[in-house]
């Protein structure tokens, strides 16, 4: 492989690193909030109310059916209006964190949900008020199973910023395809894959070993 | 201290309405280790949980320390659940807080500063002897070392009252005792009204003051501890304190052929009953220096409700048909319950 596509593909693994980390941030602070209000909404939880619980589920449900393709095709206007420009690897964070938000949220409602009820009881017993529940009692117990599926969604967003890539968003899978598969470069092919196996171990790896610090349960 | 007047809680649900509590008058006196004892689904949680309002009742008032809390709005409420402090059979501990932040949650809540958290949770860790555990996470505590995180942490803004939620029943007989005594101390030390609910009796006999049975969401009998146990007047507290005191007779006496009246040679059967003082009169060698009686011990048992000894005695008396009878006006002049079994020929 010359030194050309060594430079290519660095610049390609940079991209995806920008799209992923980016996306991540966003779609985590808009699904924690989403997830919290999913979880403390529901019947027997410490805020009910059943019309919000409903309409919200039903918002993250059919924004989680939508294949990944076709919503980044159908919120080009929106990309438009927020970045700018529907094309490129700025543009491809909107689709990704519209995506990966609501698959966080669900990530952090099964999260919090584990939480036994009556430590949210004993809370309560101490006169906390929902607000003091939720900073201090739900997410702070659910942290390291939180951390661990914020690393799922990671992962899965780097598998979907590669189909963003085809959209003009750049990074490693805009690459293979365009050099790999295009132009049959087995090599940036193989090594492209290779790369990416590598992130989604490291991340893993690192998601794995936060999760295990924070949890307290076991030690 | 806390009245509850004409309390009632349903539960509304399609399937059909359950009435867990029915309208029930409750008076815990200040200073007083209240016992609710029931079976499971008796509807004894929902008793307490009235107490703080983490359950509304459905219908009657609640009063704390004077203020009535059903008129409260959740904020109010929320306030005055500080003065009401709450201990669980599951500890319910924050796992992701060490021991002492487990403690000084309560008055983080409270928006106190570190510094003044500081200065009340170590007195609370001396109390409850776990010093040396402060930077302890939960799971690498036992269950007792737990439930005293979570004494401790009911008392960090210094409650009035106590309410204890089987706080007992997940722990081994020994921890038990431990807790009980530690429950026990903080009542006369720091004159916290108990409120205590639990399906086992040796924890109402330890440490109760008075006690309410309750059985499908009515209080069927209270009173006072010692009262309630050696004199049940409802089938369900005699079902409870049976394990307890056992106030049927032994098999042996029960195989024995028995007489109403006495007839020549036969020997008197007697079961004496202490309570209080009288447990310390010596009665036995009262009666046989007094009468030319032989005097024998049947069956025995001494047992203490809270700190009052309570014994049963069954004896066996030999002797002259005269003696006999002087000595038993001689056991029903003490201050004792006597009862004649029989005559055994």
């Amino acid at each position: 492989m010359s030194s050309e596509m060594i430079d290519l593909l660095l610049k390609s693994f940079w991209e995806t690193c920008y799209m992923v980390g980016a996306s991540t941030l966003l779609a985590t602070l808009i699904g924690l909030p989403l997830g919290v209000i999913l979880t403390v909404t529901r019947r027997d939880h410490i805020l009910p109310n059943q019309p919000l619980n409903t309409v919200l589920g039903a918002v993250v449900n059919a924004t989680r059916s939508t294949p990944f393709i076709i919503l980044m095709v159908a919120i080009i206007p929106l990309t438009r209006f927020i970045v700018g420009s529907s094309i490129g690897t700025t543009a491809a964070i909107v689709p990704l964190t519209i995506s990966a938000a609501p698959f966080i949220a669900r990530i952090i409602e099964s999260s919090l949900l584990e939480i036994s009820p009556g430590v949210i009881e004993a809370a309560e017993a101490m006169g906390a008020s929902p607000m003091q529940i939720i900073t201090k009692v739900l997410i702070p117990e659910a942290r390291h199973s939180i951390v661990l599926g914020v690393t799922l969604a990671i992962i899965s967003l780097i598998g979907y910023s590669a189909m963003a890539g085809t959209l003009g968003g750049g990074g490693l899978g805009d690459l293979a395809i365009r050099y790999g598969y295009q132009r049959f470069q087995m090599d940036v092919m193989v090594a492209t894959v290779v790369v990416l196996i590598f992130m989604v171990q490291a991340m893993q790896s690192l998601g794995d070993w936060l999760s295990k610090k924070l949890n307290k349960n076991k030690l | 201290m806390i009245d509850l007047v004409n309390v009632a809680k349903t539960y509304y649900s399609k399937a059909g309405d359950i009435k867990a509590l029915q309208p029930t008058d409750l008076h815990i006196r200040s200073g007083e280790i209240f016992g609710i004892i029931g079976l499971s689904g008796a509807g004894k949680s929902t008793l307490v949980r009235c107490i703080n309002m983490l359950e509304r009742p459905s219908s009657g008032q609640v009063f704390v320390d004077g203020q009535e809390l059903t008129k409260m709005s959740e904020k109010e409420l929320r306030k005055v659940r500080r003065s009401i402090g709450m201990i669980f059979q599951h500890f319910n501990l924050l796992a992701s807080r060490t021991v002492y932040d487990n403690i000084a949650f309560p008055l983080e809540i409270q928006g106190l500063s570190k510094s003044e958290i500081a200065k009340k949770v170590q007195p609370l860790l001396e109390l409850v002897q776990l010093e040396d555990r402060a930077d302890y996470y939960p799971s690498q505590l036992s269950g007792g070392q737990k439930q005293r995180v979570g004494i401790a942490r009911a008392l960090a803004s210094d409650p009035k009252v106590l309410l204890c939620d089987e706080a007992t029943s997940a722990l081994d007989p020994q921890t038990t005792k431990s807790i009980l005594d530690l429950l026990q101390n903080i009542n006369k030390k720091l004159g916290l009204t108990i409120v205590l609910i639990t399906h086992q009796m040796e924890v109402v006999k330890a440490i109760c003051d008075r006690v309410a049975v309750i059985e499908n969401g009515v209080i069927v009998e209270q009173g006072s501890m010692v009262e309630v146990f050696t004199q049940p007047q409802h089938p369900t507290t005699k079902e409870f304190t049976k394990s307890v005191i056992n106030a049927e007779l032994p098999e042996i006496i029960k195989k024995m052929a028995l007489s109403d009246t006495y007839e020549e040679g036969s020997k008197l059967i007697v079961r004496l009953t202490f309570l209080g003082d009288s447990a310390g009169e010596p009665i036995v060698s009262g009666m046989v220096k007094r009468f030319d009686v032989e005097v024998s011990i049947i069956y025995g048992n001494i047992d203490q409700l809270k700190d009052t000894p309570f014994g049963i005695l069954i004896v066996e008396v030999a002797g002259e048909k005269n003696n006999i009878a002087a000595a038993l006006d001689y056991l029903h002049a003490r201050e004792l319950k006597t009862e004649v079994i029989g005559y055994e020929l």
